[in-house]
């Protein structure tokens, strides 16, 4: 039998707003334990929480970018239950009526068609605590810094059928959220958050299997192998006559398997209820529409943009606006080199060849937009040639020097001269009269022997175009 | 003269002319307490140093002309308000030791009116109860008779106000724990229209029904109070940013003309002591003589407000309580192994038996399987209630009802009934739930000259009318003027 899986994702993103969400502590990341805290994110008795409206606006970006209906009157909840780490003993998130429902985001699976997943519904909610175990006493720690930090949680439709599309999915979202500048969408700094709920059913079934619900996935990797791992044991399980049990399983990166971590039975009653302490949150059509005006371009339409005004080809353009940071980047070269293709070629070639070798994401790239720029300034004006920008841009990664720098230096100005040229290729023919003999017996694809003895003659510097044109001249 | 025996507006009058200062004010008060809280066991915590520093600032202040309105007024607070740096228990035993690194809303007011915070008062822990036998400190009892309850759960602030150990005090209500000790001290106590006031700083028992309001020796002393402490704070999102009448400016004494709501439903109600009644009826004749129509209405959902308060308060109590888990600050239990034990053996002894009975009753409430049934239910009961009272001040201007069943009863006679403890709020309960304004003045005794309160409420944010209504009644009688007399029982 043939199973298909059926795959759900949560999303918790972190907001980058500059305060919590119903206090004024600043939201900075890594400050020392507990110095980011007030009564008010310490759940101190009497106080009140305030609602930083600056959240709202954060998650309606996200609604709007997403095609929600954001919802006219929403509510806070508290979904009650202890834990150290949670010091009112509740916390503060949407449930009944959350802030937007009913979107969609675009995804382009592997073989690269486009498919909707569908967003059930996004909501507000702030963060938990983090416990500090010390491994050398028997005591925890609590660090109350991440209290209060707003999250936004999305939700996705059953509409995931295999972990490459949960892989697209995720890194669509944080493209999103990156987009529109609410989010660092950093899974390994936890920024970003993902659990899965997973089943399998038989292809030619309607009827939804048992699922579990996979946590603990702290990269995309992770989400992708972990989903890849449950649905052949769900498999397995089924093929053995056996049966699923709807249950909470964890990763474990180390065994590269999922384990049970509690049971239905064992499950937690939040005892989800309104919270009496924030009224309803009323959003009119006129907040809407001005969160709407102020939405940046987002990743599918910069991709169509890339396509209808650069030219570039659907892959290229995929891959540039993948990230808002590259896609700048990308934009900014063109900005002084008005190649499309050629800057295109360069900076997925050989610029994110660099930063995967190296594990660097773009913003941490070792040659800026305008130093890029310089480099293919050169090669648009055919002051250097492909081979030996290559060269430089090697060159400029080691010593951090300016392309103009290194070309002077090692005089690598390419050899336009026609007449220096044609020495050259007078030299390399009487070198060669058997080659010679053979090209002209019909042997064309010898062509190339003779461009690479002319580049080699000039250490690459000569022109290839105008190489080629000459030397099919002299050979006839 | 007995200094202590002044009210607010007496004494503000005195200081103004400076016939008295302010310091000698608060001494009085403070002596009164050393001589008299041995009986009462009204305060948890007397700030007897601070306050005197209160009061030199006061007399400095009034010296340059630059005295509040509340400058130098010795007041007393109960002790689930937050009060910065000195210690504010809740009467429980969670919070015995705690000191809040901030005050309430409501403090800050009194501060910059200028009042003078002589100490912290008792209560039913976390505002649970009606007789304030349920402080994990101590029971506080009542000056007329000291074997009684003062009511509860503002029990502390009543009867630190009857007795003459403050000039007025704070204390909350969240189903008639204002206006019930009120009503059994024989003092005047009004919960505000919810949001009228800020909750932030108040320790919260039930977030949507609590309300901080005054306990005064009179009307006028509760105007001024009320005065002090109303207003919009952008640190409570359910306080309402409307303006705010002089209260004090309100009281004409001219009533002429209003239109006196009697619900059917209260008339009904069983088991309404003769004195109340009696004390009642006595009081509507005075109204009537005042040129007052009295129209009969209806609250076809009165029935239903009991159970309904007490599945929403417990509910919201199960959640508010849950912070005190020994983590962070309060009583920690030092028994047991790990977490869970931890967790169980802090709640287990920090809380007493009726904070743990409400807990469990709202965790049940609010489980999967029940929520339903009970807290979503009562809610809609509770929309129904409110529909009530906006059909019934359609017909009149202030609803007349007694306080309590009966005056206040013997310590330890009901400690072992809660269910008739929960039925006695019936007359008090539906304000809280509505949000309506209500308060509670002296009408009267019972054949053991026990005071006798007259509620009063009122249409959303219409504390001017009740209070005015009370004012004139006020004048009309003399019950307000009447003291406990525990001369007999110092000489003991």
């Amino acid at each position: 039998m043939e199973f298909a899986p059926v795959i759900g994702l949560e999303v918790h993103a972190q907001l980058k707003t500059r305060t919590k969400i119903f206090c004024s502590c600043s939201t900075r990341f890594g400050a020392p334990p507990n110095t980011h805290v007030c009564p008010v994110c310490l759940g101190m008795p009497g106080v009140l929480p305030v609602l930083n409206q600056a959240v709202v606006e954060y998650a309606m970006r996200m609604a709007l970018a997403t095609d929600c209906r954001i919802a006219p009157e929403s509510r806070f909840a508290r979904k009650n239950y202890f834990y150290p780490d949670l010091p009112k003993g509740y916390q503060i998130s949407q449930y009944e009526l959350p802030i937007a429902e009913h979107g969609q985001v675009n995804i382009t699976r592997p073989d690269g068609t486009r498919k909707k997943i569908g967003i059930t519904r996004i909501h507000m909610e702030e963060d938990a605590g983090k416990l500090i175990h010390d491994p050398d006493r028997s005591i925890s720690m609590v660090d109350y810094n991440r209290t209060g930090v707003p999250l936004i949680e999305i939700v996705s439709e059953p509409d995931i059928e295999s972990p490459e599309e949960a892989g697209a999915y995720l890194r669509q979202l944080r493209a999103v959220l990156r987009y529109l500048d609410i989010s660092d969408g950093n899974m390994e700094e936890g920024s970003f958050r993902c659990d899965a709920n997973v089943s399998v059913r038989p292809k030619e079934s309607e009827q939804l299997g048992t699922r579990t619900e996979l946590k603990n996935l702290n990269s995309f990797k992770f989400v992708e192998k972990a989903l890849a791992y449950e649905i052949n044991r769900q498999i397995r399980v089924i093929s053995e006559n056996g049966e699923v049990i709807q249950e909470t399983r964890l990763w474990d990166m180390d065994k590269n398997r999922t384990f049970s971590m509690r049971g239905k039975e064992e499950a937690h009653d939040y005892r989800y209820f309104p919270d009496p302490d924030l009224v309803p949150l009323k959003i009119d059509e006129d907040w809407i529409a001005r969160i709407q005006a102020d939405l940046p371009e987002l990743p599918d339409q910069r991709k169509d943009r890339f396509m209808a005004q650069f030219e570039l080809p659907a892959y290229d353009a995929d891959i540039l606006t993948a990230s808002r940071e590259l896609a700048d980047y990308f934009e900014a070269c063109l900005r002084q080199v008005e190649n499309p293709k050629l800057v295109s070629n360069w900076v997925m070639g050989n610029l994110l060849g660099l930063l995967n070798a190296e594990g660097k994401t773009i913003e941490e790239t070792p040659i800026s937009a305008e130093e890029m720029a310089e480099l293919l300034k050169l090669v648009n004006d055919e002051v250097i040639s492909g081979k030996i920008a290559k060269t430089v841009f090697d060159e400029m990664v080691a010593s951090g020097k300016s392309p103009k720098a290194i070309v002077e230096e090692q005089g690598l100005v390419q050899v336009t001269d026609a007449s220096a040229i044609e020495a050259v290729v007078d030299a390399v023919i009487d070198r060669c009269p058997n080659e010679v003999a053979s090209y002209k017996a019909g042997k064309k694809k010898l062509l190339g022997f003779f461009v690479g003895q002319v580049m080699k003659e000039t250490q690459g510097k000569a022109n290839p175009q105008m190489v080629n044109q000459i030397l099919k001249e002299k050979l006839g | 003269m007995e200094l202590h025996t002044l009210t607010i507006h007496e004494a503000a009058r005195m200081l103004e002319k400076r016939e008295i200062s302010a310091i000698e004010l608060t001494d009085a008060v403070l002596e009164r307490i050393h001589t008299l809280d041995p009986l009462v066991d009204a305060y948890i915590t007397v700030t007897a140093d601070a306050a005197r520093q209160r009061a030199k600032m006061a007399d400095q202040m009034i010296a340059k002309g630059e005295g509040g309105r509340l400058s130098g007024i010795p007041l007393s607070i109960k002790d689930l308000i937050c009060t910065k740096g000195v210690k504010t228990t809740c009467a429980s035993r969670m919070l015995e030791d705690f000191h809040p690194p901030y005050d309430a809303t409501v403090m800050d007011k009194l501060n910059a009116a200028g009042a003078v915070m002589v100490g912290k008062v008792n209560m039913d822990e976390f505002a649970m109860g009606s007789s304030t036998e349920n402080s994990g400190i101590k029971a506080t009892k009542n000056p007329w008779d000291l074997s009684r309850v003062p009511g509860g759960s503002s029990g502390g602030s009543a009867a630190s106000v009857a007795a003459d150990m403050c000039m007025g005090s704070l204390g909350s209500d969240t189903g008639g724990s204002i206006r019930q000790p009120a009503s059994h001290c024989g003092v005047v106590g009004i919960k505000p229209t919810y949001g009228r006031v800020s909750r932030f700083g108040l320790v919260a028992f039930a977030s949507s029904l609590d309300q901080i309001g005054p306990l005064a020796k009179d009307v006028t002393d509760a105007a001024i109070l009320l005065n002090a402490i109303a207003g919009y704070d952008s640190r409570d999102s359910t306080s309402i940013n409307r303006p705010i009448p002089d209260y004090t400016s309100g009281l004409t004494g001219d009533i002429k003309g209003i239109k006196i709501g009697i619900p059917k439903e209260y008339h009904a109600a069983k088991g309404v002591s003769e004195s109340v009644t009696a004390a009642i009826d006595q009081a509507i004749s005075v109204f009537k003589n005042a040129g007052a129509e009295f129209v009969e209405i209806t609250l076809p959902h009165t029935d239903y407000a009991v159970a309904a308060y007490y599945l929403i308060a417990p509910a919201e109590a199960s959640s508010n309580l849950a912070r005190y888990d020994g983590v962070k600050y309060g009583f920690r239990s030092p028994e047991g192994q790990g977490l869970l034990d931890m967790y169980k053996n802090t709640r287990s002894r920090g809380f007493g038996a009726e904070v743990k009975r409400r807990i469990l009753l709202g965790t049940y409430a609010l489980s999967a399987g029940y929520y339903e049934a009970y807290y979503k239910k009562a809610s809609q009961v509770r929309t129904l209630i409110k529909q009530d009272f906006r059909n019934a001040f359609e017909a009149c201007d202030v609803i007349l009802a007694p306080v309590a069943p009966s005056p206040a009863f013997k310590i330890g006679e009901h400690i072992d009934d809660p269910l008739r403890m929960y039925l006695s709020d019936i007359f008090t309960l539906s304000a809280n739930l509505a949000g309506i304004p209500g308060l509670s003045v002296p009408c009267g005794f019972s054949t053991e000259g026990l005071p006798i309160g007259l509620q009063l409420m009122g249409n959303y944010f219409d504390e001017t009318t009740l209070l005015n209504a009370a004012y004139y009644f006020e004048r009309q009688t003399d019950f307000h003027r009447q003291k406990a007399d525990l001369s007999r029982a110092l000489n003991q």
